[in-house]
């Protein structure tokens, strides 16, 4: 199925090459369909936004944009695939925060770096989850019971060891002044089977995304304590955010942008900006991020460069420090 | 519930839905009959689409093209040894030498009749008893689900026919591919020799499909002195012939494929395959002629065929009532239901009860379209039999590659896909089964999961295997199956008669 698709999209975009070239090869960018490649698989939530993007991009380019999953590799193979793609505008693609963070634990030479970047247009802040029947009320009283209890006695899961979950609370405990490995870090293969294991009473509390413990929190078997940003999640208003409940500076959480291959060329590079920033404002883009909860951030090209080249560093910190990174 | 029930009839009576689930049933058929090309994937292509549909048509396609591409995955496994998705590599064998024998129709007829049926049972279990089993599925922690998989690991014995220690070595083998790559509780690399596309681990699609189709074809290359008969077999009888006779003959079979299915589909993570790896398993220990297994014997397809559709419709369980994933096509479902605004959780059967049992009854009717569709295409599919062997091979050669290349878009896995076709004809040639090591494959990650996470949470104390009340009765079941046959002998050797 996906290989007549792209045996389609092949003779697509051979008949517009050649066309373009009979017609003097000025046809203003773009002339022909544009690939976006995923990194992650069809059917995730990464999947899902980029095909929210995709079709809004699409009215703004008036060319088709075609979804590719290169998975593989935990990230690695899709995030080569677009960094080493031409820079023409007809190869873009989905980064994510994993790109921050793979290269610290020695898995890929990729950085942030490594893209032209254009648009941030998702970001979703780590939540601080427990059981709704455990003792803790606030962030505040489950950090006094960490600091009172043996080391060991609380344990945490929500991502594989190293992930961007475990990361993240091991960087509020120790801004916190508490040892990391008094919560050993119990790895999961995805947030849900995380959460699926706190309400079944193997560990005590998980850090998530507030639209991954969603259908959680709303059945009344987990609660959020707090939410590890500047401003209170809008899936969840009534969460205090980490500088309420504690007082703590510490931020962090997961991020989805676009971003084309290096040397990208001026006229096509503002020409997709325009469109990213487009689309990202569009009903229909507002309408799927609101339904499924994703959180809405928009960063035009300069601020998302800044923006990862600062969690490049925050994570690189973080992981040097609680032995994360190799 | 009567209320509801009416209410759900009244929404689909619907043409234009009724149309939407015929051609969702067409295009599952489709894809679950190209080896590589899995249920999940079907669901996934569907998404976008479904972006312009009312919620109801929505779901009910995506519901419809699970259940027929489960089923449509047997069809190559039992003509081609090709399976077409993970959920029937359990009982490919046991099809294909039915097939062999010429009685292709038999092993089409029972796959498609105990799908059917298993699916329609698992439906009526998620209607009646969904909220209950979603409480029961939150019991499972990591310690419940590692005895689960050592289960599951025992079933390699069952799979296995012929000398046992080279079942082990082949499950050893499975299990040690399961090890390749970063994805382990440590998340450090293993074996992936600087290869990025070896981080995430050896994909199961194409080693499955190396293993059983490549390995037929290079069979077939490489016998010299093959008779001069074209097809196996010129045609396929009638395939509902009898069929009634093997419900009468196997209810308990069926019955139990139904129930373990629709149980361990409930269990998220675990799923369809796992559901028929084990009710296989479970029908070879129980069955009065267990000789007979791997010759073409029907009974493993009659409860493991059932178990693999009922599970699709198990799955569904935690995944309505908390929004856990019970397998991957749930969690596409997931995503889609809250864009629809079915939003899951305990409330679900009050807030929508109309759009909820109006899905229940697109189980149903799914798994009752089976039956024609499925007689239509096994219609199709048998002229695959008249074609002469010598053109049918490169052409089977040629979807294991299209197949092995879709799964990532990725040329490496076409060459994973050759290199396991010859490790899987060597293995064949040397009398070692290849149906333990994709079992390996299939449970490693879970084991080596669940063993580590229980160990972490243990502070290393392996009694804890044993501390919670369903963790402690799976492990006893587990040691009594391992030892049964030690009591036994030492039994009677205490008492000599």
């Amino acid at each position: 199925m996906t290989l007549t698709i792209r045996a389609a999209m092949l003779v697509c975009c051979l008949a517009a090459a050649f066309w373009s070239a009979a017609c003097g090869g000025n046809a203003p960018y773009p002339s022909r369909p544009i690939t976006l490649i995923v990194p992650w698989g069809a059917g995730g939530g990464t999947d899902a936004v980029a095909r929210a993007i995709a079709t809004a991009l699409e009215r703004e380019l008036g060319q088709p944009v075609n979804v590719v999953n290169r998975t593989g590799g935990s990230g690695v193979v899709g995030h080569q695939a677009i960094a080493t793609a031409a820079p023409d505008g007809y190869t873009i693609g989905m980064i994510t925060v994993e790109i921050a963070m793979m290269h610290h634990q020695g898995l890929t030479d990729l950085t942030p770096a490594s893209f032209t970047p254009l648009g941030l247009i998702n970001f979703d802040a780590t939540g601080v989850q427990v059981r709704a029947d455990a003792p803790y009320r606030t962030l505040g009283e489950l950090m006094d019971a960490i600091r009172s209890s043996p080391p060991g006695t609380l344990k945490a899961s929500g991502t594989a060891h190293g992930g961007i979950w475990h990361v993240s609370l091991y960087g509020l405990l120790d801004e916190q002044g508490i040892d990391p490995s008094s919560v050993p870090w119990v790895p999961s293969v995805s947030s849900a089977a995380g959460l699926l294991d706190l309400v079944a009473g193997g560990v005590e509390l998980v850090t998530a995304s507030h639209p991954e413990a969603r259908s959680l929190i709303d059945a009344g078997r987990v609660r959020s304590l707090a939410v590890l940003d500047r401003e209170r999640s809008a899936l969840y208003p009534d969460v205090p955010t980490g500088r309420e409940a504690i007082g703590t500076e510490w931020e962090m959480g997961v991020w989805r942008g676009i971003a084309a291959p290096p040397n990208l060329p001026d006229d096509v590079r503002t020409r997709l900006e325009s469109a990213l920033e487009a689309a990202y404002a569009s009903d229909e883009y507002r309408e799927f991020m609101t339904s499924r909860g994703f959180g809405m951030r928009w960063m035009g090209p300069a601020d998302f460069a800044a923006f990862m080249a600062e969690a490049d560093a925050q994570m690189g910190a973080a992981m040097q420090k609680v032995g994360l990174a190799r | 519930m009567v209320g509801h029930l009416v209410e759900a009839l009244t929404l689909l009576a619907d043409p234009a839905l009724i149309a939407v689930i015929v051609m969702a049933a067409l295009f599952g058929l489709f894809v679950g009959a190209i080896p590589g090309l899995t249920a999940t994937m079907a669901v996934a292509l569907l998404v976008p689409v479904t972006f312009f549909m009312a919620p109801l048509p929505a779901v009910a396609a995506m519901v419809t093209v699970t259940a027929t591409a489960i089923f449509a995955g047997d069809v190559p496994g039992a003509l081609l040894r090709m399976p077409g998705t993970p959920a029937s590599a359990a009982y490919c064998d046991e099809a294909f030498e039915l097939t062999r024998r010429g009685e292709a129709e038999v092993a089409l007829g029972t796959s498609v009749v105990f799908s059917a049926i298993g699916g329609a049972f698992g439906t009526i279990v998620l209607m009646v008893a969904a909220p209950a089993l979603a409480e029961a599925a939150l019991l499972f922690s990591s310690f419940e689900y590692f005895w689960l998989v050592m289960l599951g690991l025992t079933c390699a014995v069952f799979v296995a026919p012929g000398n046992p220690l080279k079942g082990l070595v082949s499950l050893m083998l499975g299990l040690l591919i399961a090890s390749v790559g970063f994805e382990n509780p440590a998340a450090y690399p293993r074996f992936t020799f600087g290869v990025p596309e070896l981080m995430s681990g050896v994909q199961l699609i194409p080693v499955m499909i190396g293993m059983f189709a490549v390995s037929e074809v290079l069979r077939f290359a490489t016998t010299v002195d093959r008779p001069l008969e074209t097809a196996v077999q010129q045609k396929i009888g009638p395939i509902f012939r009898g069929q009634w006779r093997l419900a009468r003959q196997y209810p308990v079979q069926a019955a139990r494929g139904g129930v373990l299915g629709t149980l361990i589909g409930a269990l998220p993570g675990a799923g369809a395959d796992i559901a028929a790896w084990i009710a296989y398993g479970i029908a070879k220990r129980f069955s009065r002629t267990p000789g007979k297994f791997g010759t073409g014997h029907v009974e493993g397809i009659v409860e493991a065929g059932a178990a693999n559709n009922s599970a699709l419709a198990g799955a569904w369980i935690p995944a309505l009532v908390f929004g856990i994933p019970g397998d991957s096509i749930t969690a596409i479902v997931i995503g889609v239901l809250y864009l629809k605004g079915l939003n899951p959780g305990p409330t679900i059967f009050i807030e929508n009860p109309g759009s909820i049992y109006a899905v229940f009854l697109v189980f149903l009717l799914a798994n009752l379209l089976l039956l024609p569709l499925g007689w239509l295409l096994i219609k199709a599919a048998r002229n695959v039999l008249r074609v002469p062997r010598a053109l049918l091979m490169p052409i089977i050669l040629v979807f294991c590659m299209v197949g092995s290349f879709a799964i990532n878009n990725a040329m490496f896995d076409v060459g994973v896909m050759l290199a396991f076709g010859v490790i899987g004809w060597l293995m064949e040639r040397n009398g070692f089964p290849i149906a333990p090591t994709i079992l390996g494959l299939v449970l490693g990650a879970m084991l080596e999961q669940n063993f580590v996470t229980s160990m972490i949470k243990a502070g290393g104390n392996p009694l804890a295997f044993f501390e919670r009340p369903v963790s402690a009765v799976l492990g006893a079941a587990t040691i009594l199956i391992w030892t049964s046959p030690l009591l036994r002998m030492a039994w009677r050797r205490a008492r000599p008669s």
